[in-house]
């Protein structure tokens, strides 16, 4: 593929992001009416991944990129296959019909602007997630989606429960983005990877690396929490929270298929264990189960519909998991289906909302007359759901009950876990499409009304296209159903299914979950009742078990923070003392570093030592002082014992500054304490001197065996040399010292000295500010004029 | 502090104070000296006439705000540093040159400059702490 | 001889800690600058003791002599003086201004910014 188009690709990339950013102004500029404009940019990356379908239909794939960090080999690149495409299509599609129903949906809310803005940049993420190739991309788009959702869900941000949603989806898919990136890197790190491209030709790399169960629990941790796999599920029906149109596209129709498009992709590489072929179709069942039951609980239209998409994006990880050709034939059948008719439910839901004045499904009813368009497109998607001729969900059902069904235990298993399953989403969809339909007329709004055509086109085409495309199934499998599945199963893969019935076993099946479902639907209310009372009965779920973990949090953290930070300046230092301590004297104990018994020589003179014990005895003194004053001159005698010694190591240059130092030291120590009514001496009880002495005296004990040992190794002169030679050559001063100062170290010096400067400025404006309480005393006393 | 005596003799020691701290600071290139102990030395120096007469006298002799003095060192320090680029030297290379005085060549460097920048930023910014002290302590 | 040296600096350290884990922030100011000593008798005593002979390189007939201090602790130290001097006088300023404002030198009662009984951050969304 030439170099333009593949800019043309990345431009296309780029185009819901540039969208975004102008969103707000030309909202504001047209309204709601920008929904048109806007959906634009959507149809047109539509059109622009379109064409490649044929390209992939004959089995190519098309990559492109650039170098992004060459030095860690990683690239911004992007790989379309059949899976890439199925994906971006569904992107793009469903999302131009989003933007159009956005419109109409929030035509009064006053931050339209903002919501197109967000969904926009949600649909760039989405699509660099299904599209990009390396895994840096990948997970960076990962998380962009998380935090998109965020900003979705809590797009009504003055609610606590939209708040509460926001969080809980982003802890949960964010700690879930967290794990898969620890699973990448461990890729990354087995195979030297870092492109999907290559990953996927890798072959059995992976499955004989010692560190696929590690991987495989990470990319698992990854993709549940995307798609709410039981027990992590909890966070999808609250994300309701949200306006109707992010239900419908974020929460049905794309982000949570995420996981499931990231086991999908895995799916050559990871899959064909036991591990997989095991987990996968438990949880997954697991999901589809819980959701349906959670499902029949409810009595709001969205809260029905999101269950079942948990439930559905269950039967999609079984179906993964579950491996085999056909599996995957018809978990990419049930994909492309489900994106249409739940998408397409959502949009009723919401009109319905829009319509009637209210979501709840025991207060609506008659809606028949006064909507057509919406019960039309509510009706055909609830026959896709149901899996019944002539919609697309019918194929997929066939499909799938031909791929579980088996003699054996586990496939039995499997096909009667995904009976269940579908029978009970049959009858939460026809409740869905028909309650609030048929019956007497029911509405909480006194004028329920056909909704604007910016609400009705989105279902209307969805309902339109879950018939056309099993019409024309033959091209569907062409286009879509086939490479995807190829592109899952890692080899060339051929969906026949079409609408042409054919007798056997997925027929009968079909027939049976036909009957169990319109049973289920009779039931309904005396299901319902039941399952509340059960329900309660249990009393706890994971949603309660989020704020139980997140109080726990917040409790454990000020707990260790009131711990750490007491606010007791005496702890900090004693903490920061220990550690001190234990720098020094660790390492060397455990390196056997320790010095030799030191050598106490002869060769020090009497008035050598006199002047350090000098030094001692001014020490002491200062511990000891009763008074100010003592305090001070003590401080002043250990501080001239230090000059003379200075002196008697050959360091004029020192003692001199030393001298000065000590001697103005005293007279401004002495010009504020005479200001201050302290007591110099404090009275520590007996228990914190011997704390404190221990840990003083460990200090002294370290600093002196370091410097022990220091004196121990032989002496490299090599700087100091080099200073003796060259000082007067080259730097013509014959005081080495002040030379180093001035000359070689100049620019250190150059720094100390605006070190010195901005302690003057500091002290200088420390003492100009006046507290408070004196300039009002001041203010008080001064004579008013 | 209101002994005669000291206060007698508190200007005359001042002003040999600050006239031997430049002594120290022009010969401690090549004997113990230099702008650190020299800027002290004067630092000391305005201190003990502060305490004998009080903070103002030694404002109005200085005449210039003291940490005026030290910016003003610090620019020099900086300039005699940075002189060296002229010459497409690094920063901070000394430059030598011989300025013929009567019979004397006497050697003048940026060093030299340099180390007169870190005496006023000593005298200034210590006499600026001291004299703020002196001045807390009297009201 | 460095070996007392040694033994001196360790006093050092232990005055200087001792006072910094005084409750009284004029303790802790003593224990400042007596730290400041500290340090830089460590830098000097690890740069070798040599008596008398001062680093300065002599230009007359006598001629350099053999041994002389090392110089290089002495340039470190020398700024360290004036630097460790600088800090201490801003401590002792901002001590001194503390207690203007708190009315105390107890650092336990210092509680302008970590103030007692904080309250536990709200558990709601």
């Amino acid at each position: 593929m030439n170099a333009d188009s593949s800019w043309v690709t990345f431009l296309v990339m780029l185009s819901p992001f540039i969208a975004a950013f102008f969103a707000p102004a030309l909202t504001r500029l047209l309204k709601h009416n920008a929904a048109w404009l806007l959906a634009l940019v959507p149809a047109l990356v539509f059109v622009h991944f379109a064409s490649f379908a044929p390209k992939i239909a004959d089995g190519g794939v098309v990559t492109g990129g650039f170098r992004w960090v060459p030095s860690f080999n990683v690239n911004f690149s992007w790989y379309v296959d059949g899976l890439s495409l199925t994906f971006a299509l569904l992107i793009s599609g469903i999302g131009a019909l989003i933007v159009l129903y956005s419109g109409g949906y929030l035509k009064n809310n006053a931050h339209l602007g903002r919501f197109f803005s967000f969904i926009l940049m949600f649909m760039g993420s989405m699509l660099g997630l299904v599209l990009s190739d390396s895994f840096l991309m990948f997970f960076v788009y990962w998380e962009l989606t998380s935090i998109t959702s965020f900003l979705l869900i809590g797009f009504d941000h003055t609610r606590a429960a939209s708040r509460r949603a926001a969080i809980q989806a982003l802890v949960v898919t964010g700690g879930g983005g967290l794990l898969l990136l620890a699973g990448l890197l461990l890729i990354w790190n087995v195979t030297g990877l870092t492109e999907m491209s290559l990953l996927l030709r890798s072959g059995d790399l992976l499955r004989e690396s010692p560190f696929y169960l590690a991987i495989f629990v990470l990319v698992l941790g990854g993709a549940f929490t995307k798609s709410a796999q039981f027990p992590l599920h909890f966070w999808l029906p609250n994300a309701m929270e949200a306006p109707t149109p992010v239900s419908a596209y974020l929460h049905s129709a794309t982000m949570v298929k995420a996981g499931v498009y990231l086991l999908m992709r895995l799916n050559p590489v990871l899959g064909d264990t036991v591990a997989w072929e095991t987990v996968l179709p438990i949880f997954g069942g697991a999901t589809l189960i819980v959701g349906t039951l959670l499902a029949i609980r409810q009595t709001d239209l969205k809260l029905m519909l999101a269950y079942t998409t948990v439930s559905s994006l269950g039967l999609l990880v079984l179906l993964t998991g579950f491996g085999t050709e056909m599996a995957i034939a018809g978990g990419v059948l049930y994909l492309i289906a489900h994106s249409m008719f739940k998408g397409a439910l959502f949009m009723v839901a919401g009109s319905v909302d829009h319509g009637a004045g209210t979501r709840d499904i025991t207060r609506l009813g008659g809606l028949m007359r006064i909507m057509p368009i919406t019960f039309g497109a509510a009706i055909v998607s609830a026959v896709s759901m149901a899996g019944i001729w002539p919609m697309f969900g019918f194929l997929a059902k066939e499909e799938l009950y031909l791929g579980l069904f088996a003699t054996q235990t586990w496939p039995l298993l499997m096909t009667f876990v995904a009976f269940v399953g579908n029978g009970l989403m049959f009858a939460i969809g026809f409740a869905v499409a028909l309650k609030p339909f048929l019956g007497d007329l029911k509405a909480d709004s006194d004028h329920p009304h056909e909704s604007h055509i910016l609400i009705w086109l989105g279902p209307a085409v969805l309902a339109g296209l879950s018939f056309l495309t099993a019409l024309f199934s033959p091209l569907t499998h062409h286009f879509l159903s086939s490479p995807m599945a190829s592109a899952v199963a890692g080899e060339t893969v051929s969906v026949y299914i079409s609408l042409m019935p054919h007798i056997g076993m997925p027929l009968l099946l079909s027939t049976v979950t036909i009957i169990f479902g319109v049973t289920v639907y009779l039931m309904l209310d005396r299901a319902r009742a039941l399952m509340a009372r059960i329900l309660d009965a249990i009393g706890w779920g994971p949603d309660r078990g989020f704020d139980q973990f997140v109080n726990g949090v917040v409790r454990l953290s000020f707990a260790v923070t009131g711990w750490h930070q007491s606010g007791r300046m005496e702890n900090y230092m004693k903490a920061t003392f220990i550690i001190v301590a234990a720098a020094i004297l660790l390492p060397m104990v455990l390196n056997g570093e320790l010095p030799a018994w030191p050598a106490f020589s002869d060769d020090i003179h009497f008035y050598e030592l006199a002047i350090m014990a000098i030094a001692a005895i001014g020490l002491i003194a200062v511990l000891q002082a009763k008074n100010r004053l003592t305090a001070i001159v003590s401080l002043g005698i250990q501080g001239f014992a230090v000059a003379l010694i200075f002196m008697l190591f050959g360091a004029p240059d020192l003692s001199f500054t030393q001298f000065m130092v000590e001697t103005l030291s005293v007279v401004i120590l002495a010009l504020a304490m005479t200001r201050l009514r302290l007591t110099p001496t404090d009275h520590r009880p007996t228990r914190e001197v011997i704390v404190d002495s221990t840990i003083a005296l460990l200090c002294g004990l370290a600093f002196v065996l370091m410097l022990l040992r220091v004196v121990q190794v032989p002496f490299d002169p090599t700087l100091s040399e080099f200073f003796k030679q060259y000082s007067l050559s080259i730097a013509h001063g014959a005081n080495i010292v002040n030379v180093i100062l001035v000359d070689f170290r100049g620019t250190d010096t150059w720094g100390e000295i605006a070190v010195v400067l901005i302690a003057g400025l500091a002290i200088h404006a420390l003492i100009r500010i006046r507290s408070g309480k004196r300039r009002g005393e001041m203010a008080a006393n001064e004579p008013s004029e | 502090m209101n002994t005669l005596i000291f206060r007698t003799i508190a200007p005359y020691l001042t002003s040999l104070m600050v006239l031997f701290s430049v002594f120290v600071l022009l010969r401690g290139h090549n004997e113990p000296g230099g702008g650190f102990i020299g800027g002290l030395i004067a630092a000391s120096a305005f201190a003990i006439y502060g305490i004998a007469w009080g903070v103002s006298p030694v404002r109005r002799a200085i005449y210039f705000h003291p940490l005026g003095i030290a910016g003003f060192g610090l620019v020099l320090a900086t300039f005699s540093g940075m002189l060296s680029i002229f010459f497409h030297a690094p920063f901070m290379t000394g430059l030598w040159g011989y300025v013929p005085i009567f019979e004397d060549e006497i050697p003048v460097s940026t060093v030299l400059f340099f180390d007169i920048g870190v005496y006023f930023v000593v005298v200034g910014a210590i006499t600026s702490v001291a004299l703020a002290l002196e001045e807390r302590s009297r009201d | 001889m460095e070996t007392y040296m040694i033994l001196l600096v360790g006093v050092f350290f232990s005055v200087a800690v001792y006072l910094f884990l005084s409750r009284h922030i004029i303790r802790i100011l003593l224990g400042a600058a007596i730290l400041g000593n500290a340090v830089n008798l460590l830098i000097f005593t690890s740069g070798r003791l040599t008596r008398e002979v001062p680093p300065i390189i002599a230009t007359g007939p006598t001629g350099t002599p053999e041994t002389m201090a090392n110089p290089l602790p002495q340039a470190l130290i020398l700024t360290a003086i004036v630097i460790s001097f600088s800090f201490f006088a801003f401590l002792l300023v901002l001590t001194y201004r503390t207690y203007q404002e708190l009315d105390t030198d107890d650092t336990d009662e210092m509680r302008f910014a970590e103030p007692r009984g904080q309250q536990m951050p709200p558990l709601e969304y």
